[in-house]
């Protein structure tokens, strides 16, 4: 087996992937903080009022990233609990439920963010178009997913039955992106370094939840007690 | 884009109403899941803390 492969193997397990996480987060994090600063500055001060719109807009600078990651994170954890299921890998279920939350977010800011644009740009906060419907459903399916995650006491259950929940509800996201008119204006820069933003938020976020995660699994192992005894020396055997 | 003062910035060509309030949320919401996210932390982490100084 190569080497590559074998290294990658070793971080399916949870106790050594949550020390990688761990290691992890602090750089997402600033990634995130550094690229949303720069987005900010590009959406107010460097990007044109629009023709059309007015600056209403800038909206759309957080708007169409939040969008974009509530489809994407839905894919990942998808993705995530397909390879659960296949090969009964643990941290594949835990990594599904660690994205979950911050894709529901992203679901309800792109509703959000979208009825306030809406309203001065078309009118309405609201119509039951396929796009809009399609993005609420896709709330409802995050939200099912914590919801079910949450209500079943067995974990090795819940796992299986969050991963199904999440492959069942995949057929939803190409019926969101196809109902989008994807404009060129979503190019600029400014939404661009946005989506970079909320990319590496989403990831710190997961990360640190499945840090969360593995330690509420695995309270009754000897290393995650072991972690919090102070020092790492362990007792003698 | 060059804003002539604060007041113009706020005010967003008269859209600041809509502006301010998709981007508080975000800013809200994010900060939002960050902090729920540390105290499960601090949750689980005392919960260990307590069982290992037991063992």
């Amino acid at each position: 087996m190569p080497m590559s492969i074998s290294a990658c193997l070793r971080y399916a397990a949870p106790q050594a992937f949550y020390a990688l996480a761990g290691r992890l987060v602090p750089w997402f994090a600033a990634a995130a903080a550094a690229a949303a600063a720069a987005g900010l500055y590009v959406a107010f001060f460097v990007a044109p009022t629009d023709a059309q719109q007015g600056e209403v807009y800038r909206i759309i600078f957080v708007h169409v990233p939040a969008a974009w990651m509530s489809m994407f994170i839905y894919v990942v954890m998808a993705f995530w609990a397909a390879v659960g299921l296949a090969f009964n890998t643990r941290l594949s279920f835990m990594l599904a439920h660690a994205l979950a939350p911050t894709g529901a977010l992203f679901a309800f800011l792109a509703l959000w963010t979208g009825a306030i644009w809406g309203k001065p740009t078309w009118g309405a906060w609201w119509v039951w178009d396929a796009r809009l419907t399609s993005e609420l459903i896709l709330l409802f399916l995050y939200l099912g997913y914590v919801a079910l995650n949450a209500s079943i006491d067995d974990p090795r259950r819940g796992d299986r039955a969050c991963a199904l929940l999440a492959l069942a509800g995949a057929v939803n996201v190409p019926v969101i992106y196809h109902s989008v008119q994807w404009s060129p204006m979503l190019h600029q820069s400014a939404s661009m370094l946005m989506a970079l933003a909320f990319w590496m938020y989403s990831i710190a976020m997961a990360l640190a939840r499945v840090r969360c995660v593995i330690l509420e699994r695995e309270q009754e192992s000897a290393w995650a007690g072991a972690e919090f005894r102070g020092a790492l020396q362990a007792r003698p055997a | 884009m060059s804003w002539g003062s604060w007041s113009e910035f706020i005010a967003m060509g008269g859209y600041g109403v809509y502006v301010w309030s998709a981007f508080v949320m975000c800013a809200v919401a994010l900060a939002l899941e960050a902090w729920l996210l540390a105290l499960r932390r601090r949750n689980i982490v005392d919960y260990l803390r307590i069982g290992a100084r037991q063992d």
